[in-house]
């Protein structure tokens, strides 16, 4: 490489090196290292396990923690369930015009404001929503029913907020897959739950990570839709965070339930990629 | 796959029905926005454009509301910042992963896209107390008050290009990728500076990445809601003056500001989609 090449590609590095190190590296680096510092006196700190040893010995956090690991996976399940007919539709049944409006609605939603789909589920929720008032109209309900601030307003909020990057990707998975492997699976005697399962599912299963990876990342540090759907009962374990770090001004605790939550959404995503041999690269890339 | 007869309808039921999930909360936030009431919620009081532009109750309509229009102007202060700090450093990430090689080139691009798999939350606090622990240093070396570093537009600017510059070097790489280096080859042949060659033919070809990449930029700050939280100090970007207002019970203003937020959002995200995919 020529000095003029060598020059410039130092200068290219620099903006890169500036912000992974200064915006990404070094505060995280800084983050575990606050964590693991205990306060001695009102400004003195040493090294010391005892904002990790507080969230084992405070049941109402390694709670909320596990609440929320365990929410996040159902709403992943979910949000799998309620999009792959839907992708299959898309993918395979429907054909030209129809299938690229059917796609690009789907996009629509998600160019909108996280809070203003919340505003919305909230106005169909609440005591005096919209879905209350057409129950009582239809005589299903004698006065008001409350639909908000309870774990089933949580799981439709948060599944709404994860439909899309579930459905790309597994749009994106089921295109490739031939029509002629399905007819062969039904021609050869396999029923349609068969064929699903031996050939649809595992032809769709990139997507069915890549998808699931993103949804259960978004869910677990989401934060407006759960608090505000969820209300008090909805025990957020980046609720928690906020509330140690603005509220509390406990920012050592805060850091340890940082990296608690970063540490759950890496092992997860690294565990995801690893048991489908798949990488970070090709799941981002895909949508 | 021939789905026929009651299985193929029920199918279709489910995918109409889907739509409707979808379409829902937003029709109903656009609906309530002009009813005459004081909650954006049933029974329907009768229609009016109060909730835009005049006094209902004794509150403001969105577009007189200084509050609210202090929030929007907020949020495009921090949202053009973020775009070009995005594009500036995304379109130097993509030359450096596209055009050059060196030795950790594979680490570095997958370290560049490590900001996408933080929750916005984490980068949040993490940037916070590391700023504050620099200024605490740096205020007693320097004998100087550094605000910058404390929670503040500065910071929620930092913080929010953190994780788009990710996205936007996805955006400027994928248009770099395609280009068709012969082109560029043609013209050093024909005696064109390097320069000259940039300018001439390899910023054209980028140039609709580069404008979509921005607006897609503009709209990720615009509508941040994670990381900001965290960053904010007095001044609230729309999506936390927001958040409070609903968290206290809003009026049909804030339906108001979100039909309107949506209005404008369609319009950028059809501009960035268009200039982004288009093709040669």
């Amino acid at each position: 490489m020529s000095s003029a090449g060598r020059l410039s590609t130092f200068l290219l590095f620099c903006p890169a090196i500036l912000w992974l190190g200064l915006l990404i590296v070094a505060p995280l680096v800084d983050m575990g290292a606050l964590s693991v510092s205990e306060r001695v006196s009102s400004d003195e700190f040493r090294f010391g396990f005892a904002n990790y040893a507080t969230f084992f010995d405070e049941p109402v956090y390694w709670q909320t923690f596990a609440r929320t690991a365990v929410f996040a996976i159902v709403v992943t399940a979910a949000t799998l369930v309620v999009a792959f007919p839907v992708a299959l539709y898309i993918a395979k049944q429907a054909k030209g015009m129809g299938r690229v409006s059917l796609f690009t609605l789907s996009l629509l939603p998600f160019w909108v404001s996280e809070l203003v789909r919340t505003l919305g589920w909230m106005i169909l929720l609440r005591e005096s929503g919209l879905i209350s008032s057409l129950l009582q109209w239809l005589g299903l309900a004698h006065g008001r029913t409350e639909l908000l601030y309870n774990n089933g307003a949580m799981l439709v909020g948060l599944v709404y907020g994860g439909l899309l990057f579930m459905l790309i990707p597994l749009i994106n998975a089921l295109d490739s897959l031939d029509d002629n492997l399905v007819e062969a699976g039904l021609d050869l005697g396999g029923s349609r739950w068969t064929v699903m399962r031996r050939i649809i599912i595992p032809h769709a299963m990139p997507g069915i990570v890549a998808g699931s990876i993103v949804v259960f990342m978004l869910t677990i540090g989401n934060f407006a839709t759960a608090v505000l759907l969820g209300g008090k009962n909805s025990l957020w374990f980046t609720q928690a965070i906020y509330d140690q770090f603005i509220t509390r001004f406990d920012w050592s605790q805060g850091a340890a339930f940082g990296f608690l939550l970063l540490g759950l959404s890496s092992v997860l995503v690294w565990l995801g990629l690893k048991l489908t041999g798949q990488n970070l690269t090709r799941s981002l890339q895909q949508p | 796959m021939n789905p026929t007869g009651l299985r193929l309808a029920l199918w279709r039921l489910y995918v109409a029905l889907f739509y409707g999930f979808l379409f829902a909360p937003l029709v109903v936030v656009g609906v309530f926005a002009f009813n005459a009431s004081l909650f954006p919620s049933p029974p329907w009081k009768g229609f009016t454009l109060d909730w835009f532009i005049g006094h209902p109750f004794g509150k403001s309509g969105v577009l007189l509301d200084p509050d609210m229009l202090g929030a929007v102007a907020t949020s495009i202060w921090v949202a053009i910042p973020v775009a070009a700090l995005s594009v500036g450093v995304g379109t130097a990430n993509a030359f450096l992963l596209e055009r050059r090689k060196f030795w950790g080139k594979s680490f570095l691009s997958v370290a560049m896209l490590w900001p996408l798999v933080i929750p916005g939350v984490i980068l949040g606090i993490s940037i916070l107390a590391f700023a504050s622990r620099i200024a605490n240093g740096l205020e007693d070396a320097l004998d100087t008050d550094l605000d910058f570093m404390r929670p503040g537009l500065p910071l929620v600017i930092l913080g929010q290009a953190s994780f788009i510059v990710s996205i936007a070097t996805l955006v400027v790489g994928a248009r770099l990728r395609k280009f068709d280096k012969s082109l560029e080859e043609a013209a050093l042949d024909l005696g064109a500076s390097h320069g000259r060659v940039f300018r001439t033919v390899l910023m054209p070809f980028l140039k609709p990445a580069l404008v979509g990449a921005f607006l897609i930029a503009f709209l990720m700050s615009f509508e941040n809601f994670n990381t900001t939280l965290m960053l904010v100090g007095s001044d609230s970007p729309l999506p936390i003056y927001m958040y409070g207002q609903m968290r206290e019970g809003a009026t049909p203003a804030i339906n108001a500001i979100s039909l309107l937020l949506v209005l404008a959002t369609g319009i950028l995200a059809g501009g960035a989609t268009i200039l982004s995919s288009r093709r040669r």
